[in-house]
């Protein structure tokens, strides 16, 4: 598991950093919701980025909250498996319901 | 510099010292004793003060008194410290210090604590050195500017004093946590091109009691009194076990 907590927060330093180089660069001379959806509605390339960013995150966020865990709490390993199931899900839900929202919007 | 010079550089400002003293075991409360005052005095002589004069029910832990066999490793003031090379004069706080057992260890009573799983873990930690040679065969030739070498070099002073263990928040969180002075002990056998131990070495240490449960908070790097870096020791087992699962070889 924690082969894949290193592997997924290398993967998500190079995402966070094209994510916030992206944003700093959109965002000259004013951003506006038009602008984004016209920039990532339709492009693949972007759909790819993004929910490959959403599938790091839920993999790496629930294993961080699993050590949290086991350190100032005395769940039981069943337990602590349930909270890292519900978190993975949720980030799963609301990632992929914005990057297709996005990717849909504007009637591409 | 002349005797009466020196001596009166060193000369404390009060003549007494109070001193609060950790007495029991795991339970226990603290008690306070009034130690005269000695120029260039330790901690260590404040202890052995009240144990020949005072109460010699006072048990704690010594040997060398000059930082080479680490055992009178004690909390001072809070902080883990190794009690013969701390003056009184760098820690006295208005006059007063608080002497207590090593954190994160059973206390046996007083101030000496049981090392036993600290030592378990240098085992644990496969922190033992596993040969490749014999006698018959000729010397290994190391050269000292070798990269490995000089990573060896870095950890390879650790005395196995206890006080990283005892500043370690992660061994209080996690009782499994091998701590900072045994995988620091690892990656420096990482590092010795003689030994051939390295797949169940990095395979122990791997892991959630091993070197990713640290979250390099470096309070072993703070208080070790030889200047070691266990944190960077960790580090380098977290690349070494991370490439050897990517390789297979875990």
């Amino acid at each position: 598991m924690w082969l894949w907590q290193r592997l997924s927060g290398a993967f998500l330093a190079l995402c966070v950093a094209v994510h916030l180089a992206t944003v700093i660069y959109a965002v000259r001379g004013g951003l506006s919701a038009a602008e984004i959806v016209g920039r990532v509605s339709g492009n693949v390339l972007w759909l790819v980025f993004y929910s490959l960013f959403v599938l790091a995150v839920a993999l790496h966020a629930p294993i961080g909250i699993r050590t949290i865990l086991n350190e100032v709490t005395d769940l039981s390993p069943k337990a602590t498996h349930a909270v890292m199931a519900v978190v993975s899900l949720a980030i799963l839900v609301m990632g992929f319901r914005a990057v297709i929202a996005l990717f849909t919007a504007g009637g591409a | 510099m002349p005797r009466a010079i020196n001596d009166a550089m060193n000369t404390p400002a009060s003549t007494t010292l109070k001193v609060s003293v950790w007495r029991g075991a795991q339970e226990g409360r603290f008690q306070t004793f009034e130690v005269p005052r000695q120029p260039s005095q330790t901690v260590l002589d404040v202890v052995t003060y009240i144990q020949r004069n005072i109460d010699p029910t006072l048990s704690y832990r010594f040997a060398c008194r000059v930082g080479m066999c680490g055992s009178c490793g004690m909390t001072v003031n809070g902080r883990p410290r190794w009690t013969c090379r701390t003056h009184v004069d760098k820690v006295a706080d208005g006059g007063a210090i608080e002497i207590a057992p090593l954190r994160n260890l059973p206390v046996v009573k007083d101030l000496a604590c049981d090392m036993t799983e600290f030592f378990d873990k240098m085992n644990r930690a496969e922190g033992k050195f596993h040969p490749t040679r014999t006698r018959h065969d000729d010397f290994a030739f190391v050269l000292p500017e070798d990269a490995k070498r000089k990573q060896a070099a870095i950890g390879i002073e650790c005395i196995g004093c206890a006080v990283c263990y005892a500043a370690c928040d992660i061994v209080e969180w996690n009782k499994d946590y091998l701590g900072p002075a045994a995988l620091n002990r690892a990656w420096t056998l990482v590092n010795d091109v003689r030994d051939g131990g390295d797949k169940d070495r990095l395979r122990a240490v791997a892991g959630d009691a091993g070197c990713h449960a640290c979250h390099s908070q470096q309070g072993c790097v703070e208080h070790c009194p030889k200047h070691l870096n266990p944190t960077r020791s960790i580090a380098g087992l977290k690349r070494a076990t991370a490439l050897a699962a990517l390789k297979g070889d875990l």
